[in-house]
């Protein structure tokens, strides 16, 4: 092969990209020395005092912190629940619609929601479910008195949950599409001769068609367990719900930018951050082991 | 395939067709409902009354936006945003994948330099330590932080779809290349770059609609409300209050005084540059996701 002095030309090819990522990436992470400091904004993250693990002590005494850990995980563990089991239904059903040009119309109304911020959708969902707002409308011709949805405690995680999944279901149905197309025909046709139903078929030529792909899903999902959606929750909590709504982000974000308790928002994101790596390269190792799955 | 047509199978059909529909429903009437609610009169938008069909259909909430000067301020910088964000992603992208894409016989770096991208994605400092390096950078109230700060949280994503994408493409064009005597330029600009116009178009879309809903740089990067984009802008206009001494009592007045016909006519002005994009996102997200992400 003529491509052997063709290393340096790779290494410069690559040099732009990599000092983007030097000065917004790796920089930033040396950043965590912060939470081991009593941090001094004159003397910036080299010249500090050191304290040790002064403010991770300081955390677990917090309340907050592991209410907060608690909501993240709660509310995360229950939108991968949603979003594992929600479009793979969705999906099996589609599957079943022999009118190609209504299916399709339907998939393209279905994935509309996951390319709208959660601005815009958390605009229109508090209006939607405001106090005066059409939802408690309707309510209130069947007798029963408005409510105040996202102001009560009680129900927040769950309007988080069930809007997060209105919104993504459409979009996670690709994959499952995409692996009900690559189903075999002949398998329905050696069903449909032994006489099997279009339950039977679903039970014993679909499902099975799909599992790996959906052991799959379910397995990378694991790196999202602290990943609990912090462009949903800011845009949709308020002080009323933070008992029950308050995640690790949202909590980081007003601990250390609007309160500037630097140390203690820096260490809560650190132990973020480390938990969600070793989550994320335990669910990548998992996949290549179970369905020889590679991201690169 | 073969499929009975009984009577049962039929009733099934028409059923599962109505519930898809149904669901389909769910995911536009939100949006018709803002929109609805920016084109009635503000008295019917406070009373509740609107429901499906503008209540004293008017264009005045569109009128009172033409003089809004800081929306439009917010619009143009998030176009600006979007152009630059997407564009170095465009020329990044590429630059990275072609030599990433490369097998360590011919590229000795090539896996260090991989696992450090990788880690780059999969690690982050958290909000803190990334605020503070901005700010150390002087970059606040620049857009060039909207750009190089969320891009280069993105950019690695992109750059592993377009790596498998290139490493599908045959190898016996970049062999043709080389008996020719292209060098690795040539090759990467004349033979992959035409190529790669699917996968290209889909980390471009991506980048496109990532740079136009992100707001939480724009939150915290820029200072003045005159720098805002335009989701920073909106997302503004709903919690404008102090949000840490609020009573249910002011949070249930908060969504019956705010102008809800004039912020109904922001945010789907702010929704159309997506719609716009969306037929071309459709076309090639599909495409871009079954090949670049799940492969078994």
């Amino acid at each position: 092969m003529k491509s052997k002095g063709f290393a340096k030309h790779y290494y410069f090819m690559l040099i732009p990209g990599f000092i983007w990522l030097t000065l917004f990436s790796i920089v930033p992470m040396f950043g965590i020395m912060i939470a081991f400091q009593s941090y001094n904004p004159g003397a910036g993250v080299f010249g500090s005092e050191f304290v040790g693990l002064e403010t991770f002590r300081y955390m677990f005494e917090l309340s907050d912190t592991v209410n907060v850990f608690f909501n993240t995980i709660f509310i995360a563990i229950m939108k991968i629940i949603g979003n594992l089991i929600v479009p793979l239904v969705f999906a099996l059903m589609l599957n079943e619609v022999r009118y190609l040009r209504l299916k399709r119309s339907i998939q393209t109304i279905v994935y509309l929601p996951h390319f709208l911020s959660w601005v815009i959708l958390g605009g229109v969902l508090l209006d939607i479910f405001a106090y005066g707002g059409p939802i408690n409308q309707m309510l209130g011709a069947f007798g029963i008195d408005p409510i105040l949805f996202f102001g009560r405690e009680d129900l927040f995680p769950f309007l988080v949950v069930g809007s997060d999944v209105w919104k993504e279901f459409g979009f996670n149905t690709i994959i499952y599409l995409a692996a009900l197309t690559g189903i075999n025909p002949a398998l329905y046709e050696a069903a449909g001769i032994d006489g099997a139903s279009r339950l039977r078929m679903l039970w014993h030529v679909t499902l099975p068609g799909i599992r790996t792909t959906a052991v799959l899903l379910a397995v990378l999902s694991l790196g999202n367990v602290l990943n609990a959606g912090f462009d949903q929750i800011f845009n949709l909590y308020n002080p009323l719900v933070y008992s029950t709504g308050d995640i690790i982000d949202t909590w980081v974000y007003r601990a250390g930018l609007l309160n500037l308790q630097y140390e203690l928002a820096t260490a809560v994101g650190l132990l973020k951050s480390v938990a969600g790596f070793i989550l994320i390269s335990l669910s990548y190792y998992l996949a290549y082991r179970f369905t020889n799955y590679r991201i690169f | 395939m073969l499929r009975s047509k009984s009577l049962s199978s039929k009733i099934a059909d028409v059923v599962l067709i109505i519930i898809l529909v149904a669901i389909a429903i769910t995911c536009i009437l939100p949006l018709w409902y803002t929109l609805s609610l920016s084109l009635s009169s503000k008295t019917a938008a406070a009373a509740g009354a609107v429901a499906l069909w503008p209540i004293e259909f008017n264009f005045n909430s569109y009128q009172q936006l033409l003089q809004d000067s800081q929306f439009f301020k917010s619009f143009w910088i998030s176009i600006q945003r979007v152009v630059l964000g997407a564009g170095l992603n465009f020329i990044i992208v590429p630059l990275m994948a072609y030599p990433l894409s490369k097998t360590v016989k011919d590229f000795k770096g090539r896996n260090v330099l991989m696992w450090t991208l990788i880690f780059t994605m999969l690690f982050n400092g958290g909000l803190i330590p990334l605020y503070l390096t901005v700010k150390a950078y002087g970059l606040m109230n620049s857009i060039w932080a909207l750009v190089l700060v969320g891009g280069a949280q993105t950019i690695v994503f992109n750059i592993i779809l377009t790596i498998n994408f290139f490493r599908n493409l045959p190898s016996s064009l970049e062999e043709a290349a080389l008996v020719d005597g292209a060098g690795p330029w040539y090759i990467l600009t004349k033979v992959f770059i035409p190529l790669s116009i699917p996968v290209l178009a889909t980390v471009s879309l991506f980048s496109i609609v990532y740079h136009w809903n992100e707001f939480l740089y724009g939150l915290i990067f820029m200072t003045r409300e005159e720098f805002y984009p335009l989701q920073t802008y909106i997302q503004q206009l709903v919690v404008s209050v102090d949000p840490s001494t609020m009573t249910e009592d002011q949070y249930k007045r908060l969504s019956e005084l705010s102008n809800r016909t004039l912020d109904a006519a922001k945010i789907f002005i702010a929704m159309i540059p997506v719609l716009v994009v969306y037929p071309f996102l459709q076309r090639y997200f599909i495409h871009g996701i079954t090949l670049g992400s799940v492969k078994e």
